[in-house]
């Protein structure tokens, strides 16, 4: 496994195992001056050598290579075609490319809005045709993805809410004992849980539920063709794929808000009887009595929004996976992080709405 | 050719469930030949391509590739074995988020330690023996056409000078004059750098042109291996059938 280079006058003789494993660790020859190069003497060659060989030749002066086996030579010769001029360096300017990146990131979330809205267009349009023609709602999968997105998101909905309601309780309470004032933490509870966290930490879990399977269901199916394949059978990818899904967030949205408002009461009264001994009754009335029915008409009007933006973003994203792997991973985790953000943000609006028209 | 045989499958059996795949199959390959195997769908074609490679075990017999055994071997000794032979996969199976010339050094990065400017010349020239462009390199391969693909495979698989490459369905995909080209080049590699190839193919015209043998599977074990002529010649009603319908008429007249 050694290489022995010799130079004599304007010969170089090369012998050994010329090969992957050696030419690594091989010092380049001053080659000024060879004519010809010798391989009389090599046990092995492969693309590597071959390549080392003609590394060799110095540049200009006509070297001819002698000694080869018939295949070494059609080896080197293969080589010799392939050998390609290295690629340029691009010259690194780092004030440039920050500026490019920046108008390249605000260029992408430019259209990434407009993309959404159009999306949210699309999706109008095709709701409206369904009103005209009920026919043409795909009831099958509708029902499949209520079941999906809603029915099977249940335990871990309920259990959430259930411990968020424990939390504030046991927060509240370590609070608002210190004036005496415990029996407030049933308002804390209920204006917290039915306002605010029942409703949106149900979407986040939705979101990062759904809003991923909705992209990596649709984007598998666009990178097999088989999105295309509805559209050269003259299936609508709005009708049958993206409408059931939204539509079936914004069904079960609402009702798994409800659930969780539910396991957020039950949590926040268990905790409440343990820690202040508030009975469940006591809990009940001073619900009933100091929680007016806005603060949960408050939570249920923002979940149809929420499932609307969680439906639209995973679709969309779904349809805008190419034909590689590492688009589909990429849109995927984009839609969850998507999802969640303009939820929140919706969310503010809606506060910021709700305290205008003082409700 | 007269040596000890590169890959030797003795006694193979493969089930998947109750389906019986191989029975007791042999098959031999020859040192610096181009096997060709052919066989009818769901003849275990690829399954038995990827029991050489050792990406499947076999529910019995033994394999042997460069004198050594694939199955019931330590990690550590197929770990070595494994970089002697490269592998081109049916779509050519090219890591999606790397470039093409990414895509070939792999194999030079992982196997071994070298510098990472011979690394790239290596790749580059791997690249281009497959006949790619030079403006090839820096693309991703969904910028690729399905033969160009192919070639990015084939330089992925030939980057490490391995002794044997597997070919799965290398042509099937391309135009005629694509798969022509790729023909060619299989024969001219396998020439300058020595190769023993082991192809599955369902493409008549390679057969014809480049594979010095051909095995053709069917009832679950190698039913004959040859040259061509000598296939033509086995009365077997599918042998006949496969060399001798329209097709393979076609594919033998034009020569």
């Amino acid at each position: 496994m050694t290489v022995t280079i010799t130079r004599d006058g304007t010969d170089l003789h090369i012998a050994g195992d010329l090969s992957l494993r050696t030419v690594p660790g091989l010092d380049r020859p001053p080659s000024g001056g060879v004519r010809r190069i010798l391989l009389n003497g090599i046990t092995r060659l492969d693309t590597a050598g071959a390549w080392f060989v003609l590394s060799l030749g110095p540049d200009g002066a006509e070297t001819t290579i002698q000694g080869a086996t018939p295949a070494q030579t059609a080896l080197i010769a293969a080589v010799r075609r392939s050998l390609s001029s290295p690629p340029e360096v691009a010259v690194r300017r780092p004030l440039r490319t920050m500026v490019a990146t920046l108008g390249h990131t605000t260029w992408d979330l430019g259209r990434e809005g407009m993309g959404l809205i159009s999306a949210l267009g699309r999706f109008v349009a095709e709701l409206a045709r369904l009103t005209l023609s009920p026919r043409r709602l795909r009831a099958t999968s509708l029902v499949h993805h209520m079941q999906s997105a809603g029915l099977d998101a249940v335990p871990i909905v309920t259990l959430m809410a259930f411990l968020i309601g424990v939390v504030v309780a046991f927060q509240g309470s370590a609070q608002l004992e210190q004036f005496g004032a415990e029996i407030f933490v049933v308002d804390l509870i209920a204006i917290s849980v039915l306002r605010e966290l029942g409703i949106l930490l149900t979407a986040i879990i939705v979101a990062g539920r759904s809003a991923s399977a909705f992209t990596a269901a649709i984007g598998t199916m666009k990178m097999r063709e088989e999105v295309d394949a509805l559209r050269a059978l003259g299936l609508d990818p709005e009708t049958v794929l993206i409408a059931p899904r939204i539509l079936a967030l914004i069904l079960t949205l609402p009702v798994l808000g409800i659930l969780a408002d539910i396991a957020g009461l039950a949590g926040g009264a268990a905790m409440a009887w343990l820690d202040l001994g508030i009975t469940p009754m006591a809990f009940a009335a001073r619900v009933a009595d100091g929680t007016g029915p806005w603060h949960l008409a408050v939570g249920l009007i923002k979940a149809p929004v929420f499932a609307l933006i969680i439906g639209l973003v995973g679709c969309r994203n779904g349809m805008r996976v190419g034909g590689d792997a590492e688009s589909l991973g990429r849109l995927t985790s984009a839609s969850v992080v998507t999802a969640i953000f303009l939820v929140i943000v919706a969310d503010a609006v809606f506060s910021v709405f709700f305290a205008l028209v003082g409700i | 050719m007269t040596d000890v045989p590169i890959i030797r499958v003795r006694g193979l059996t493969t089930r998947f469930g109750d389906h019986v795949v191989h029975d007791g199959l042999d098959l031999e390959v020859a040192r610096g030949e181009i096997l060709g195997v052919v066989g009818g769908s769901g003849t275990g074609k690829s399954v038995l391509l990827r029991q050489i490679i050792g990406l499947l075990d076999p529910a019995a017999g033994r394999i042997e590739v460069l004198g050594q055994p694939v199955t019931g071997t330590t990690p550590q000794s197929f770990r070595k074995l494994r970089r002697r032979w490269g592998v081109m996969f049916q779509g050519g199976a090219l890591f999606s988020s790397l470039t093409v010339r990414e895509n070939v050094e792999i194999p030079l990065r992982e196997q071994t330690d070298l510098p990472q400017a011979l690394r790239e010349t290596l790749a580059a020239i791997k690249v281009r023996m497959v006949g790619l462009p030079q403006d090839a390199m820096g693309k991703h391969p969904a910028q690729l056409s399905g033969g160009m693909r192919k070639r990015a495979g084939f330089a992925r698989a030939i980057a490490l000078d391995p002794e044997i490459v597997f070919l799965d369905e290398p042509t099937a995909g391309l135009d005629p004059i694509g798969a022509a080209a790729l023909d060619t080049l299989i024969g001219q590699l396998r020439d300058a750098l020595g190769l023993t190839v082991f192809l599955v193919t369902h493409d008549l015209d390679t057969l014809h042109a480049i594979c010095d043998r051909v095995a053709v599977l069917a009832e679950r074990k190698v039913l004959a291996v040859g040259t061509i002529a000598e296939l033509r010649a086995l009365p077997h009603p599918w042998v006949h059938d496969y060399f001798s319908g329209p097709r393979g008429r076609a594919a033998a007249g034009e020569r």
